[in-house]
Order: structure tokens, then sequence, then C-alpha cells
């Protein structure tokens, strides 16, 4: 293969082709896991702890296990017993003074101690799951509550949760040179300060976890359907951390799955719940979370308090950021939790700007709440939406405009090395910025502010300039970071012998349309129809190995595995062409599907050399083997950085505080696109998730209980249709230069870039009113607030 | 207890507890699996079939209501041939779905108000699909869909 610039140029690459996936979806014959149900089915269902903190003081069993169709009860010590480890973190952070962070057990199911409301007390397995939830009603557990802790500014004088961490403080970690930024603060011509809160988001993807566990005697061997992210992870971590199990003998499947949004990235104590019961009782046994149950025990997202200040020259240069955040991490450290406020946040806070010196110092804390992890963007979004807020602050207080001041300290040439460990490879911020401008008719803004004040409105315009860091990679410096596992993919080519294609990639697709944008990819490489290709992901018994989607990793990583795959190919098959066409494999071209002999008219079609691969008969037996299938693993040399220029106009009623959301434009960069319509989705989908954190979605606990207040949809306020203007999308390309397909990814950015330019459109419309404060979500009630308090 | 019911145009007569809920009896005992489940609160439309002409959450009324009703779900929507509804046809084209979960309840609630309401503007579709909650498509292209299918279904009042 050429250079990114011939691949984006292949046929296919940039063509909003209509998925393959599409029909079984809109059929209905979609495969979900509580789709399947396996012989002779049982059912669990999980009694929780309805306190935030108490130590278990007795559980009685007898009377549900004597409920009709209970087949089994468990408890922590029937776990304990067969010595099944607790839920490993998969990222160890370690403190400025080389001490570990504090890493507390994170058992299946409670050991003596509940620790937020939702917790693990006992599994209860029956015929059916009506039976099991009226035996689970019928478990008599006796607590001593304890005092919980529930914010995180407060953690710290808390009672201690766990009891290797006394002051319920899991690390501090710190990133950048502060003496020199200390020095650039002192000799600042103006400094800007913020605090702010990333407030606490529930992910809710629409399909609730589901599991079914199940084991055979016969072949001595686990089957686990499980709606999740990545299948293979799964299954390292439940074998080689918790069960000890040989990785060969347990089979995850993670079928059609719908939505993920990193909610599904974990390995859940309910997974590894349902195996290890199903080969105790012997028997299958699935589990459904109800969306009660999803809202209290999926990892939560965000949860992040800041302080934040810049250090200017008098033209509103960038000389220094200082940011200090305690980030909540809830009562257990789920599987990548401990990076998300580090290695994924403090590393973005250069963002578009070439600030020469950063200080980032960060507190992760333990509480009472469920356990807090990577959601949509992950780190990035938070760093994104202080940086953000920030800036447009900086030009509020300089009296310039929000994109004067993004202008002034744009990055411009790369590679550029930030003062927070990332180097950027390309980006064209100014671009962006200025097709945004356009996009979003900024020069009518005026004209569209005096006719909102004709109606007694305020609007508003909101400026939002990210970057994020997508592919986390390459695996060696990760792991030199802390993390436990590798970052690379996996993808196999296998051509069968009628020349059709199936793909086989560590990627897993819930939503994102791999199915076809992966086919594209390959239909592009190999000249044949994409109907002839099928994509096969999220089962551990075909795919070789992989490490899932996240991280908006899967075309730029297990794309580029899956071309690695068909470079070796390509090699191939020109051998077998040669032989064919009786010429040297030097000689051969390969373009459109066709193997050409150069400067001749001699030619053979991929469909006849696929063919010859399995009927070897004429054919370089004794320098190559029949057959035409190549598996390749790819680790990314560096992460690839999507960017982008949001601006949102919103109209504000100053008399109730409602927020009416009247416009808002996204540009991004996103390098090569393969498929825009799916490009343009992802975008949609992202946007709607970041505005519905700015204006909507907010999970609270109540501060002296721990019970969770936001536990359904009748309480979380999830984004509707009707919230919404149509959204203007533009692109600018600057392909990335370290992966083949020249890709950066589009999963997260519109959840990243989204909140802080929402924000600032608010604030920026109740600047006449003097409001300078004002954290998510703004809803009609927190705004009419800040309005009132303004006028104090 | 007795019931039955049609379903897709199949007659069915299950003999069931009295608190089985529509959707239990669809996905369940008609093993139709299409219908989805996307909560406990009858907020997100995930589960949306239509009875005798009009849409339901199918999680909101229970099985034994429903002797002698005519239900149609997603998987009976189709031309028996397999040819594609105009509406999901309309969802493949504008991209209106992406993880799929909600789909069918999306796609049933937007055939019924097309039927109600044939050329609905943007606002009023938005308005008129706020019972169904997706997470993945920002809903934007959903629109697109319900609108471009509205124009393609064939006039039934």
């Amino acid at each position: 293969m050429g250079s990114i610039d011939d691949f984006s140029k292949l046929p296919h690459i940039g063509e909003s082709v209509l998925r393959k996936e599409d029909v079984r979806f809109l059929t209905g014959v979609g495969q979900y896991t509580d789709d399947i149900n396996l012989a002779h089915q049982t059912h669990a269902v999980f009694v929780r702890s309805p306190y935030a903190h108490a130590t278990i003081k007795s559980i009685n069993l007898t009377v549900a296990k004597a409920h009709p169709g209970v087949i089994g009860i468990f408890i922590g010590e029937d776990i304990a017993k067969d010595n099944i480890n607790g839920l490993p973190c998969g990222w160890l952070i370690n403190n400025p003074d080389g001490t570990p962070m504090k890493e507390p057990a994170h058992p299946i199911l409670a050991q003596g101690k509940v620790r937020y409301v939702g917790d693990h007390v006992a599994v209860v397995v029956a015929e059916t799951v009506q039976q099991a939830r009226d035996a689970a009603e019928l478990v008599e557990v006796e607590y001593d509550v304890l005092k919980p802790v529930i914010n995180l500014v407060k953690a710290k004088n808390g009672p201690a949760i766990h009891d290797i961490a006394p002051d319920n403080q899991c690390y501090k970690w710190k990133l950048g040179d502060e003496p020199a930024v200390d020095l650039a603060f002192k000799n600042a011509a103006h400094i800007t300060k913020l605090d702010l809160i990333n407030n606490r988001l529930i992910p809710n993807a629409l399909e609730t976890r589901t599991v079914i566990g199940s084991y055979s005697r016969a072949s001595d061997e686990y089957v686990l359907y499980v709606s999740n992210q990545n299948p293979h992870v799964e299954r390292l971590l439940m074998t080689a951390f918790v069960m000890g199990l040989p990785e060969h003998k347990v089979r995850v499947i993670a079928p059609d799955v719908g939505g993920g949004f990193g909610s599904k990235i974990y390995l859940y104590a309910e997974d590894v719940c349902l195996t290890w019961a199903a080969k105790k009782l012997n028997r299958n046994i699935k589990w459904v979370a109800d969306r009660n149950e999803a809202f209290l025990s999926d990892a939560h997202g965000r949860d992040h308090v800041s302080h934040a200040e810049m250090a200017m020259d008098k033209d509103g240069k960038f000389l220094a950021l200082k940011v200090k955040t305690d980030a909540n991490l809830g009562a257990y450290l789920s599987t990548f939790s401990t990076a998300i406020p580090t290695i994924l946040y403090a590393t973005l806070l250069a963002g578009q700007y070439t600030t020469p010196q950063i200080y980032v110092e960060v507190d992760a804390w333990f509480t009472n709440t469920a356990p807090v992890d990577a959601y949509r963007g992950a780190g990035r979004p938070e760093a994104a939406y202080l940086l953000e807020r920030l800036v447009s602050r900086c030009a509020w207080e300089l009296d310039i405009s929000q994109d004067e001041i993004r202008n002034r300290n744009f990055i411009k040439t790369f590679p550029y090395q930030t003062p927070v460990a990332l180097q950027y490879d390309t980006g064209d911020f100014p671009a962006i910025m200025a097709k945004a401008n356009v996009l979003a008719d900024v020069a009518g803004f005026e004209a569209r502010r005096k006719s909102s004040e004709a109606k007694g409105l305020l609007r508003g315009i909101g400026y939002s300039s990210y970057i994020e860091a997508c592919g986390l990679a390459p695996s060696n410096i990760a792991g030199a970071l802390g993390a436990r596992a590798g970052l690379f993919e996996v993808g196999e080519i296998r051509v069968n012998p009628t020349g059709s294609v199936t793909v086989f990639t560590g990627s897993h697709s819930h939503g994102q349309g791999h199915e076809t944008t992966f086919a594209q990819v390959v239909a592009a490489r190999l000249g044949i129809p994409i109907d002839q290709i099928d994509v096969v992901h999220g089962d551990t018994g075909r795919v070789p190995f992989g490490m899932g989607t996240y991280g908006s990793r899967s075309i730029s990583v297990g794309g580029a595995a899956i071309m690695k795959a068909l470079d070796k190919i390509e090699i191939k098959a020109k051998k077998i062409a040669a032989h064919m066409l009786e010429a040297s494999d030097t000689d051969i071209d390969f373009a459109n599907g066709e193997f050409t002999v150069k400067g001749t008219d001699k030619k053979i079609a991929f469909g006849a050399i696929a063919l010859s691969a399995y009927v070897p008969h004429n054919y370089p037996l004794e320098t190559l083997e029949p057959g035409l299938n190549e598996t390749a693993f790819y680790d990314p040399t560096n992460f690839t950085f999507p960017s982008g220029t949001y601006i949102c106009e919103v109209e504000v009623n100053p008399e109730s505080g409602m927020v009416h959301l009247d416009q808002f434009t996204a540009v991004d960069d996103f390098g090569t696109i393969i498929n825009p319509m799916i490009v343009e989705g992802q975008v949609h989908g992202g946007l709607v998730q970041g505005i519905g954190q700015a204006l909507m979605e907010n999970c609270v606990y109540d501060e002296d209980s721990g019970d969770l207040l936001t536990g359904s949809f009748m309480d979380y306020t999830m984004p509707r249709a009707d919230l919404f203007p149509e959204f203007k999308i533009g692109h600018v390309c600057t392909p990335c230069t370290h992966n083949p397909l020249g890709t950066k990814g589009c999963g997260e950015a519109g959840a990243i870039g989204s909140p802080p330019a929402v924000i600032n459109a608010v604030l920026d419309a109740l600047r006449p009113l003097g409001v300078k404060e004002l954290d998510m979500p703004a809803t009609s009630h927190r705004v009419w607030e800040a309005i009132m308090a303004a006028k104090q | 207890m007795k019931v039955s019911l049609s379903i897709n145009q199949k007659l069915y007569e299950f003999d069931i507890p009295a608190n089985t809920l529509l959707v239990e009896l669809i996905r369940e005992k008609a093993e139709l699996t299409g219908t989805h489940v996307g909560c406990d609160t009858s907020q997100c439309g995930a589960c949306t079939v239509i009875v005798n002409g009009h849409s339901i959450k199918s999680c909101s009324v229970l099985a034994l209501q429903m002797d002698g009703a005519d239900i149609t779900t997603i998987e009976g929507i189709a031309a028996e041939d397999g040819t594609l509804h105009p509406m999901q046809t309309a969802f493949k084209e504008c991209h209106g779905l992406q993880c799929g979960f909600c789909t069918p309840g999306m796609v049933i609630s937007a055939i019924d108000l097309c039927k109600d309401h044939p050329n609905a503007s943007d606002h009023e579709i938005r308005h008129l699909l706020e019972g169904n909650i997706c997470r993945c498509t920002g809903y934007h292209n959903i629109i697109k869909a319900i609108k471009s299918g509205a124009k393609n279904m064939p006039v039934t009042k």
C-alpha cells in the first residue's frame, strides 16, 4: 500500500455507503444478549445494598432458599471460599513520592461491608425471573449503618471507606514544571481565575447490561454472553486476575450491543458472579439489569471539582496555566478509573494553544457512590470544559472576542510538543475556526442578538476549540505510565476460496457501524464489492485477539491492523499471481481487483487468485503455503489528535432562566473520513450527550443518606428530540501522519467539545446582567438563581 | 389465565400469569425479540408496538388486557417478501439508527405519528417523538428519516 494520500483516493473511501448492519436492526432480528436464550436457562437477581455505607451484621437466607423455584443463593463468603479475587484496576497511578495509589479490594459480593447504594450483597438464582425477584426480597440482611462520604470535597475528613485509605484518598498526582509556572505567573500582565464543577453523569446506554453465564462439564469450558465493548479484555481480566482460569477455557461473546459510551468497557461483578455460579449450579444463568440497577451500578462519568488560573501577557498571549483538580472515583476502583483524571485529562490541558508552561495537580478520592470510570470522552471532556471555559473568560476579562483570543494562541506548526507530555502530529486550528465562523454566520450574530432583545430575550454566543487524544498508545509507553494491558489491535483477513472475504476484528461495534466502514476499507484495498465482505467481531472464539472499542480507537487502531493484514494478503497474492502469470512478483501491480504484469496486457482477477490459493494446482507449492488468510497486530506509535471548534448560540429568558438552544455549529478535523454519513452520525450523538451534560443531565446523591436521587428516567433528565435544533456540521482534514489510513477517530468529539460551547454561550448571554459563575447543568432554576445572585 | 390475540397477523393463545406485561408476552411467549425493554418506568419507548392501529408502550399494559387485540411489532412491518416498509427504508437511507436498540420503537412510533400527521414539520416531529429516547443518534437523522419516510408511506386515512 502506498501513501495515506493514495489510500484516501481509493474507491469507497469518503463514500456514504449505507450500513450493512441496518436491516437486521430495522426488522427486529438483531441479537442483543437478552434476545439469546440457552437451554434450561435460569435467572439471577442481585440483592443490593440500600445503604451507602454500612457493615453487614448478618445475612439470613433460610426463608429465601425455601422460596419456590430457587436453585441457589450466594453471598460474599461463598465467593471467598472458592478463591475468587475481587475486580482488578487496569491502571496503576503512583503518587509524586513514588508510592503506589491505594488499591482496596473490590469484592464480587460484599465481604462484610457495603460501600454504595447498589453494592452487591447476594445473588439469587431461580427458575424464573419472578421467583428470583421474590426470593431476593426474602433475603434478610442486618446492617450497621455508617455515615457516608458523598461529596468529594469533604472526603478527606469523612469516615474511612476502606481501611487502607484512612483519609479516603486514592492518590495524589502531578504533571508539569511548578517552579516555571510560578515564575510565569509572577511576570504576567493579567491572570484569569476560574472555579468549576464537572457534573457527574450516568451513561444510560439504552440496552442495560445483560449477562448469560454457562458452563459445559463435557469440555470444562465457560461461555459468557455479555453486553460489552471489549470481549477479549473482559476475558483477560476475568481469567488472569479474578478467577485464575486458563484463558482458552473461557469464551466471551458480546453480540449486538445496544450502546456502550464507555459503560460497557469494564469487567463488572455480575459478569464474574454468573460465570462462577454457572459452574457451581451446572445451569445456564441470565441476568438483565433493570434500568434502576443501571443507574445504581453502571460506572458513572466525570465528577471533578477544579480551580484553574491562566497567566497572560498584555495582549492575551497565554504564558502559563495552573490547574488543581479533585476527582471522585466512587467507592471502588473500576477498570480504567484511575487513568481518567490523570493520563487522559491532564495531558490534554494544552488544548490547541501554545501555552509554554502548565502545571496540574490531581487528588483522587473514594466516596460512597458508584464507581466512576470512562464515559464518552473520559478525561478529555473534563480538560476541554476547564480550558475552554477559562479561555472564554480570559477573552471577556481582556475585552477581546472569544475567537480572537483563540486565534492569538493557536498552535500553528507541527509536530508540536506540549508541556504536558503529548506530541501533536498535525492539525490546522485557524482553518477550523475560520470555517466554523462562516458556517455559524457569526457575522450575523449582532443582528440576531438585537432581534432576541426585542423579544425580551438575551442571546449569547459560546466558543469551544477542543483537542482530544484517541487510540491511546503505544503499549510500551502506556505500560511505563501504569497501564496493565496492551493497547494494540488485531485484524485477520480471511479470503475465502470463492473470493469473498471475512474480516475478524478485535474492535467491537455497538452502534459505530464497523461492519460497513471496515468493509469499505477492505473493498477499497482489494477491489471487490462491499457486499462480499463480512466483518466479524465480539467473540473471543472467532476473533484471534483484540482490545476492543473505546477512546475512539476503532478505525485508527483496529482499522490500521486490518490494513496491515491486507498488506500481507497483497504480498502473498502477488506471489500467487506472479506464478500464474509467469512473471516475477516484483513486476506485479495490483489495482481495482486485478493483478497485472507491468508493461504487458497479462492480468488475473483477485477471485482467481483466491481460488488458486485453496485449489493449489497451478501454484508455487515449493515456496508458498496454500491458503490466503493473514493476521496482523498493530500497535500505534502515537495517539491521534482530532480537534475542532464548536460555536453555540442560545437565547435565555431573564425572567424564568430558561435556556433555548438556538444554533449549534461543529467543525471537526478527523483526518481521513471513510464514511461521512457514519461520521456525522457519531458527531450528532456526541453533541447531544455533551449538550445534555451542559443543559440537563446531572447525577445527584443525597449527601446525608447517600441515596441516589436521580435513579430513573423520571428523575435523571435524558436529552429528547424536542430540545435540539438541526446541527450545522463541517470538516477540515489534516490526515494523521502515523497510521496508514490518516484517520483520527470521531466517536467522542461531540461530547468533548460541546459542553463548554453551551455554557460559554449562556454566560455570554448573561454578561449584561453581571453573571460570571455558572455550573452545569444550566437548568432554568440554576440560571435564574445565577441571575438573582448577580442582582444582589 | 388465558389470552388470545393476533400478533403480526398470526393468532396466538397463551396461558399466562395475570401480572404478565404485554412486552413480556411478545418477547418471551411469542418469541418476538425485536420489541425491546430499555427502562422500567415507561419512559424510553423501546417497547412501542401497534395495538389496534395505534402505537402504545407495551410495558405499560397487561397482556390480559390485550385479549382479542390486533398487534403489530417491528417484525411485522416489512412486506411478506421482505421488502422494507418505507419508514424502515428511510431510517436506513438517512442513517437514523446506530446501535439499533431503540430503533424498533422509533420506527413504530414514526409510522404512527406520520399516519396522524403526514405533513409534520421538523419541530412537530421532534415534539411528537418526545416519548422515545435514543442515546446514540442525537435524533438529528431520526427526524430526517421520519420526514422522508412520511413522504413515501401509503395514505391510510
